[in-house]
């Protein structure tokens, strides 16, 4: 199990998106899921033995290291990336559905089980309605949890057992820093491009309805 | 999603290069990207671990190191390596959006259509003219400006290629100026070297691309413009087609000189 799965998954998709849905694809792909795994991985590996407070009381570092990192970044970062997928699998349920139905009734029920109309339509709006939501719920708590996207490079901390206040020093702040400025940047640009797309499939299908109800109309 | 993903998406879009691109291509994955991961990585693997001051002071290692390597190396060369492959991406989707017209067409039953099965359509090879001219063009323009800024940006934030074996820090905790000691610095002097050096040659070869492609272009462009002023319509007809002809026979010398398969 690992994120081939998620391309795989995101990859099949692909077939029933729009042109702003692929590009979204490809900017999850290269920008997110190939930078999270070629780079940011690593920065974060060793978080836990380079985090180093001044003093030498047992447990103090890891009290302090629990209290300023409740969830890792880069686990945050993971689990944004798996849950802002999925609602793509909606849609792929949706058509699977469709596929499903025609074989138990034995008979052509739609014309094109892939084609976006309707029902398909429907569950692909609901799907990027989501995908937006998440990824703001996702930027809201990163903000929330690490008050800003700032890394300072000292922390105190004054959490039993520390006897006092004490100097906790986080490894390669800046690094981490550079690489969740990206994060957000990259989040902020797949939330541009879902609005985008549901302008675009709002406004296509309204024209639609109207000119077909237009036409109905003169006949 | 790992490099071996990138290597198949762009693998893809080898069938449409010309050679150049092509041979562009060959150098990015195995001088780049299979050094980078094969070897760079294990170079800085232990960059911190082995990174020590000559204090006790807690604090003052993490602060020195990060004053100091703002971006580690191997992330900047992964994130260069992620943006310059990136254009390459715009073809693909071109060529994807082209394909997916011609199968539209096809299925609409087109009389134009000259394909007799969507098979042929995937397999077919677009040539480098018209709009997927601008596209591909443009691809280079972008990888070149890309290289250039990382580049850049390498040399600023390290005051050259060389990595020094001891560096002085008095960033505070460090209670005083202290020697801090990299880690394998003649190494990692080497494969920056090394990895800058190939970086300038992606450099030439995106150029020489897109030299070559001016070149063709306005070659193209004076050749129509010399036919459609000399000769009637017949002779004009048989021109354009000896010329493709031979910008047939170019391009599939151009598949045989490196055997990329996509």
């Amino acid at each position: 199990m690992s994120w081939a799965l998620l391309r795989d998954l995101l990859s099949g998709v692909n077939k029933y998106s729009t042109g702003i849905g692929r590009i979204w694809v490809a900017v999850v792909f290269m920008f997110r899921l190939l930078v999270y795994v070629a780079a940011a991985e690593n920065i974060w590996k060793h978080e836990r033995d380079e985090f180093e407070c001044n003093i030498k009381q047992p447990g103090c570092e890891n009290v302090c290291f629990d209290h300023f990192f409740p969830v890792s970044h880069i686990r945050l970062w993971a689990l944004q990336l798996i849950i802002v997928s999925t609602p793509s699998l909606l849609v792929v349920f949706y058509v699977a559905y469709r596929e499903n139905r025609e074989k138990h009734h034995n008979q052509k029920l739609y014309k094109n089980p892939g084609k976006t109309d309707g029902g398909l339509l429907c569950t692909y709006l609901i799907s990027l309605i989501l995908k937006t939501g998440l990824e703001i719920f996702f930027l809201v708590l990163f903000y929330k949890l690490y008050n800003g996207f700032k890394i300072p490079r000292l922390v105190k901390c004054d959490i039993k057992p520390c006897p006092n206040t004490v100097d906790c020093y986080i490894s390669k702040p800046t690094e981490k820093m550079i690489f969740l400025y990206f994060l957000v940047a990259t989040s902020c640009l797949c939330i541009v491009l879902n609005l985008s797309e549901l302008s675009y499939l709002i406004f296509k299908y309204s024209i639609k309805c109207y000119l077909k109800r237009h036409a109905k109309k003169q006949q | 999603m790992d490099w071996g993903a990138l290597h198949t998406i762009l693998g893809g879009v080898n069938k449409h290069s010309t050679s150049i691109g092509k041979i562009w291509l060959t150098v990015l994955f195995i001088f780049r990207i299979m050094i980078l991961v094969v070897a760079a990585e294990r170079v800085w693997g232990d960059e911190q671990d082995d990174f020590v001051c000559n204090t006790l002071q807690p604090g003052c290692r993490n602060v020195c190191y990060d004053h100091f390597f703002p971006i580690s190396h191997i992330r900047l060369w992964a994130l260069q390596l992620i943006f310059v492959s990136t254009p390459a991406l715009l073809v693909a989707m071109h060529v994807a959006y082209r394909r997916h017209e011609k199968k539209r067409q096809f299925r609409k039953g087109d009389q134009k259509c000259e394909f007799k099965d969507i098979e042929e359509i995937r397999k077919q090879r677009f040539r480098i003219e018209g709009s997927l001219w601008w596209t591909y063009t443009s691809s280079i323009f972008f990888r070149l400006v890309f290289e250039a800024v990382f580049m850049y940006a390498f040399y600023f934030m390290y005051d050259g290629f060389r990595m020094p074996r001891l560096m002085k820090c008095n960033a505070w905790p460090c209670p005083n100026t202290v020697d801090c000691f990299v880690s394998r610095p003649t190494e990692k002097t080497v494969f920056t070297i090394f990895m800058i050096a190939v970086s300038s040659i992606c450099i030439l070869l995106n150029v020489a691309e897109l030299c070559y492609l001016l070149t063709k272009f306005f070659l193209r462009r004076s050749k129509k413009a010399g036919n459609s002023k000399q000769q009637p319509n017949h002779e004009n007809k048989e021109e354009t087609k000896q010329n493709e002809m031979n910008e047939l026979i170019s391009d599939s010398c151009q598949n045989t000189v490196i055997g990329f398969t996509s």
